[in-house]
């Protein structure tokens, strides 16, 4: 059996694969309502990845990360819709300042929640969301209330007006996962992952706890609110309850448990499994069954598979593997997340 | 915006608050004692209380049976559902609960929400008996007999909780697995037994919150969102695991909201309640009758 190939080079070739096939994705298949799902499996993707660089990492399971992508959505259309701002691609240019406003507006908050751990974290975060649902609804002077703020039309060529906001989205979860992944190897990470396994003892050790969670926090939250400005220049409006959702807020999560939490590639694998269905329900099923089939879905993944699909189906390929006899380690442990440090 | 301060508005004010306080009271100690007994966080446990105002709608509208009287039905049904949900969905977690838990509940919220869609469609309900369109005149306020008579039964159900926890051998096994499950375990208390019986009895107390809720409300399938939050909000300032403080959280959330709203405005009237909250964790993180959260053992 021929095994020349250099692991590492295919560590390094996959992820370009695959972003190569993303890339070229809209191009090969042209039919519009294909490129629409692809775009919101993105944009779910790209929520889901920002998420489980706080709450993947650092243990804390964080509900109220839609606070961050109603920051973001609201903080594109209040500037465009001031600035008097025609459509195009320059407001594109605001995603970026979206996602720095959401993150300043991300440090009051986490420092709020952290103060709590476990349990009081994961309700706070979810009461947060309602808090600023509830701002966004009543201060109509910024907000405009449920009538809801309209951003410009977009201008672009009918044809392929869906392009330029698939490959933002594709942009935005590419720097996502790259930082996702730095952090990763990082010895920041390491402290991250300290945190999660045991943060009394972290903190024993010398890990600067508090400031090392806010940071995550607020790194998540950048991302998060880029997404949510890219969202509502997709959409084009912004209502209180769409952006300001606990059920999406929860629904990113279920993604990247889905996906498997704690690994790179399991959240998007979960947003582009969730998404399509999500898609398909809106279109076929009547009211409640996507509720059903979510519910479900939830109960199945998190009782059968908690690891997630992506390391439960590398466990099995391992273990055909060994049974096959086709190499590798015969004992195939666990893989454990891998961590490098450095200086 | 103009400010209010009339006295016997206010007063007003706080005795609805009081009643409708009792009311989430009896939703959020089962919440508590769930939390408290099994280490959980159960978010379905808003979804309970709107399928059980479903429930009572059924029963009224085609079984003619009154809502409180519809209770001997409701209240033993969801403890059978409590039951199976321990047991099918709740035990099966073994490790990383707190994290799987709110999952899974959620998914079995999402389920309810889901059924109660398919059946009923997402039209705002409200439950109908003559004590819900007449009421009695106290100050400038109207109040209907059905806030007083659920102010009495949340009162009783409550009481008899109490009276479980508080007077009898189950209620020392469950006030012991609050305490600490392994040792409990060990001085030989069934721990799977009285946490299944734990989560029923916190679930069959959303059946006479839920004909409470839907009397008051008008609520569709997806009013647990809010509800749920409310809940939680209600928990976390009594401090979690708490039933004391589930009972206290619970009146102030509501006396403050109710005061809120004809001094201010309604749209604002839990505003001032959650930016409270806010401030208390700053100070207090465990809340007001909490223990901090400390390094499992």
């Amino acid at each position: 059996m021929k095994r020349s190939l250099n692991p590492r080079l295919i560590k390094i070739a996959w992820p370009l694969l695959l972003l190569a096939l993303a890339v070229a994705f809209p191009l090969i298949f042209t039919n519009p309502a294909l490129v629409n799902i692809a775009v919101f499996a993105l944009i779910f993707a790209g929520l889901a990845t920002s998420w489980n660089i706080f709450s993947g990492y650092t243990g804390y399971t964080a509900l109220g990360h839609t606070v961050f992508f109603g920051f973001g959505a609201y903080t594109i259309a209040l500037i465009s819709i001031n600035q008097h701002l025609q459509g195009g691609f320059g407001i594109f240019l605001l995603v970026p300042v979206a996602g720095v406003v959401a993150a300043l507006f991300a440090i009051p908050v986490g420092w709020v929640a952290l103060r709590t751990r476990g349990h009081a974290f994961v309700v706070i975060t979810l009461i947060f969301v309602f808090i600023f649902q509830l701002l966004a609804y009543n201060l109509r002077g910024i907000t405009l209330g449920s009538a809801g703020l309209f951003l410009p039309g977009p201008g672009f060529g009918i044809d392929w007006f869906l392009l330029p906001y698939y490959y933002i989205g594709l942009a935005i979860l590419v720097v996502a996962l790259a930082v996702s992944w730095y952090i990763r190897s990082s010895r920041y990470g390491l402290w991250l992952l300290a945190i999660r396994d045991d943060e009394d003892r972290a903190e024993g050790l010398g890990v600067r706890t508090g400031i090392s969670k806010l940071i995550a926090f607020v790194i998540s939250a950048f991302f998060v609110g880029m997404v949510g400005a890219m969202y509502a220049y997709f959409l084009g409006v912004v209502y209180p309850p769409y952006v300001f959702d606990p059920a999406l807020s929860i629904t990113i999560v279920l993604m990247a448990f889905l996906g498997g939490i704690g690994t790179l590639s399991g959240p998007i694998v979960g947003a582009i499994i969730l998404e399509s269905a999500q898609q398909y329900f809106n279109i076929y099923a009547p009211t409640g069954f996507y509720q059903i089939f979510l519910g479900a879905l939830f109960l199945i993944v998190m009782l059968l598979l908690p690891q997630g699909i992506v390391r439960s189906l590398a466990r099995l390929w391992r273990a055909w593997r060994v049974r096959r006899g086709a190499g590798g380690s015969p004992v195939a442990p666990e893989r454990q997340p891998v961590v490098v440090e450095k200086g | 915006m103009p400010l209010e301060f009339d006295p016997v508005t206010i007063l007003d004010a706080v005795l609805a608050g009081i009643l409708t306080g009792t009311v989430y009271a009896l939703m959020a100690t089962g919440l508590s004692l769930i939390f408290g007994v099994l280490d959980i966080i159960d978010v379905a446990q808003a979804g309970y209380v709107i399928l059980a105002a479903y429930l009572s709608l059924v029963l009224e509208q085609s079984f003619h049976i009154d809502l409180f009287l519809g209770l001997l039905i409701t209240i033993p049904l969801l403890f059978l559902l409590g039951i199976a949900v321990e047991v099918a969905f709740i035990r099966p977690i073994k490790r990383d609960r707190t994290q799987l838990s709110i999952l899974v509940t959620f998914g079995i919220g999402l389920v309810i929400e889901g059924m109660l869609g398919v059946r009923f469609g997402t039209t705002e309900r409200e439950l109908d008996a003559w004590y819900v369109t007449q009421g009695v005149k106290v100050g400038n306020f109207y109040i209907a007999y059905v806030y007083i008579f659920a102010f009495i039964l949340a009162l009783a159900l409550i009481a008899a909780l109490f009276v479980l926890l508080y007077r009898t051998k189950f209620g020392r096994s469950v006030r012991a697995l609050m305490q600490n499950r392994t040792a409990a375990q060990l001085i030989g208390i069934n721990v799977e037994r009285v946490s299944a019986i734990t989560f029923a009895i916190g679930v069959a107390l959303t059946a006479a919150g839920g004909m409470a809720y839907g009397a008051t409300t008008p609520f569709n399938n997806n009013s647990w969102y809010d509800l749920i939050t409310r809940l939680f909000a209600i928990i976390i300032l009594g401090g979690l695991g708490s039933v004391q403080g589930a009972l206290i959280g619970a009146i102030i959330m509501l006396v403050c909201s109710d005061v809120t709203a004809v001094v201010w405005s309604p749209i604002w009237s839990s505003a001032v309640f959650f930016f409270a909250l806010v401030l208390l964790l700053l100070f207090r993180p465990q809340g007001l009758f909490g223990r901090l959260a400390t390094r499992k053992q």
